[in-house]
């Protein structure tokens, strides 16, 4: 019991200041190995800068992450990567000019060790590796649901294809800690449900899962527990029956009625 | 008629040398967005260090069809090398600063390998020993050379071999998607070092060879030979679509076809006033063209959505 529930990720006082405007003060969490965490508040409030400060992409300008027990050093985002980190974006970074099944084989180079020389020799130990990258891109492909379109180049597929690719290219890298910014946004009912089942599936196979999302009724039912930020500093964290319940919250984020409404 | 096919021969030598300098500006492009000014210089570097090597070892006794190999070979390394430490030493360092910055930093870079290629092999024109006994075969009036049949079946295998390598293999997986999204790449955990590390000393091996064939076809060398080879496949690369392989192979060819029936007919379009040393003036139109109806290129992709 004691193992689920040890510390996958520990985030300290982070703080990302960009000229005048604080995007994040002094944002403190932890995630539990093997939960759904959830990130959510208004637009602007931090969430997909946390990401970045997280995977590498910005340097925070204070505080810091320990990841599955030791620090994380946030400057290269191949490293992060190396340690387990995975994410998609909000707004669909695919290759497009690469079919669904090679976007997912370039996720699994931070495992795979061939060199500039296996490349040129094709000695048998690259040949088998580039055979089983393939393979294990095809499983991913299956695992997402969209083995059917593998051969499609990214910008072909649908909406909704390119957000199950995008998760099954993160996948690759055989994270720890799956990072999901608004995998639902842009998703009809249909499509949102089953994307809840393509995550907690995820979760259920062993991966941590960290999730921003805008779809509040998504965030409920999906998280274990969730923080809710608000103008870059973390206003509540709790389990999310509290977190509904949460006046702040409610003045921030849930309840906020607009004017001309 | 003879005129046209002995030109449109000619020009397809020509083009395939063109198109294999072209290769490495193109694939330096597509990944990090820089124009590699200096890569001219490693094809006359190239064709500098075959001619040493071949002289050392004509010296030795050493048989001329092996010494050819090993010139080659000797060739490519060198330019590896250098390669690679032009992208360590003068670009890496500017990774993150404005465009203009590793340009001129380029351009420097031409000046000083052109003057350190002064310096070890003189201001002299340098003959580049024959290294096969030269037979020409004649069809339809038109006359062409196992040199240059040589030359275009060279070129035709290392660029199939760099497509397997691109298309068909891990590193060439990572190199593309690179190109199309650098962070997202090194999110990938994809070490874009590397990744660019490897398109510099590929794209100077596909030079030194291009060197070797320019040696070999004209039998000189000279140390600014570099800068106007390079000027032209850079006008390839931009023809075809500067970024994609195949446009940089298919401007090649096209720029030197160009370029070849151009000076096959300057002198009869111009009355004889302009003469078929003029042929210069072909490759810098299509340029001038390209820039103006086609920024593109041939086979460009859209640009301007670099993340």
């Amino acid at each position: 019991m004691s193992a689920t529930h040890d510390l996958l990720l520990e985030a300290r006082a982070v703080s990302k200041h960009f000229g005048g405007v604080k995007a994040l003060t002094e944002v403190s969490l932890t995630i539990r190995r093997g939960e759904i965490y959830g990130l959510i508040g208004p637009n602007g409030a931090g969430k997909t800068t946390f990401f970045n400060c997280l995977t590498g992409l910005y340097v925070p300008d204070g505080g810091g992450f320990t990841f599955d027990g030791r620090p994380l050093q946030a400057d290269a985002p191949q490293r992060a990567a190396a340690r387990g980190i995975a994410r998609t974006f909000q707004n669909i970074r695919l290759f497009g000019q690469m079919t669904a099944l090679e976007n997912v084989m370039v996720g699994r180079h931070v495992r795979t060790r061939a060199g500039v020389l296996g490349a040129i020799l094709r000695n048998r130990a690259t040949r088998e590796e580039e055979a089983a990258i393939r393979r294990r891109a095809e499983e991913l492909l299956h695992y997402v649901g969209i083995a059917d379109r593998a051969g499609d180049l990214a910008r072909n597929l649908s909406y909704g294809d390119q957000r199950r690719l995008e998760i099954a290219r993160a996948l690759a890298t055989e994270p720890k800690l799956l990072c999901l910014d608004e995998p639902a946004a842009g998703m009809n009912g249909a499509e949102t449900e089953e994307l809840k089942v393509l995550i907690e599936g995820i979760r259920k196979d062993g991966t941590t899962v960290l999730l921003i999302e805008h779809d509040v009724k998504l965030v409920m039912g999906l998280c274990d527990r969730l923080a809710v930020l608000d103008y870059g500093q973390k206003i509540c964290e709790d389990v999310p029956a509290v977190v509904q319940k949460d006046k702040r919250v409610i003045e921030a984020y849930l309840g906020e009625v607009p004017e001309d409404a | 008629m003879e005129t046209f096919l002995q030109q449109l021969i000619n020009g397809i030598v020509q083009g395939s040398m063109y198109a294999l300098v072209a290769l490495g500006y193109t694939m330096v492009y597509g990944i990090m967005g820089l124009i590699n000014f200096a890569h001219g210089e490693v094809v006359m570097i190239g064709t500098m260090v075959a001619i040493t090597v071949l002289g050392l070892l004509a010296a030795l006794g050493v048989p001329m069809g092996l010494a050819a190999v090993l010139a080659l070979l000797a060739a490519m390394l060198a330019c590896m090398g250098l390669g690679w430490s032009l992208e360590r030493i003068a670009y890496r360092p500017l990774r993150n600063a404005p465009r203009l910055t590793p340009l001129i930093t380029a351009i420097g870079m031409s000046i000083i390998l052109q003057n350190l290629a002064m310096m070890i092999w003189s201001r002299n024109y340098l003959s580049f020993p024959p290294i096969i006994e030269k037979v020409s075969y004649e069809v339809a009036g038109a006359h062409f050379s196992n040199v240059q049949v040589l030359i275009v079946v060279l070129a035709a295998l290392s660029m199939a071999g760099l497509l397997l390598l691109i298309y068909r293999t891990r590193l060439g997986m990572a190199m593309r998607a690179t190109s199309q999204n650098l962070p997202v790449a090194r999110l990938m955990g994809v070490n874009v070092n590397r990744v660019i590390a490897a398109a510099f000393i590929i794209g100077s091996a596909m030079g030194a060879l291009a060197g070797f064939m320019v040696g070999a076809y004209y039998e000189i060398a000279h140390y600014q030979m570099g800068f106007m080879l390079g000027l032209k496949a850079f006008t390839a690369a931009v023809l075809g679509g500067i970024g994609n392989l195949g446009g940089a192979m298919l401007g090649g060819l096209l720029l030197g076809i160009i370029e070849a029936l151009g000076a096959g007919y300057i002198g009869d379009l111009t009355g004889g006033f302009l003469g078929s040393h003029y042929q210069d003036i072909f490759a810098f139109v299509v340029l001038i063209g390209v820039l103006m109806f086609r920024p593109s290129g041939l086979f460009g992709e859209k640009t301007g959505e670099r993340a």
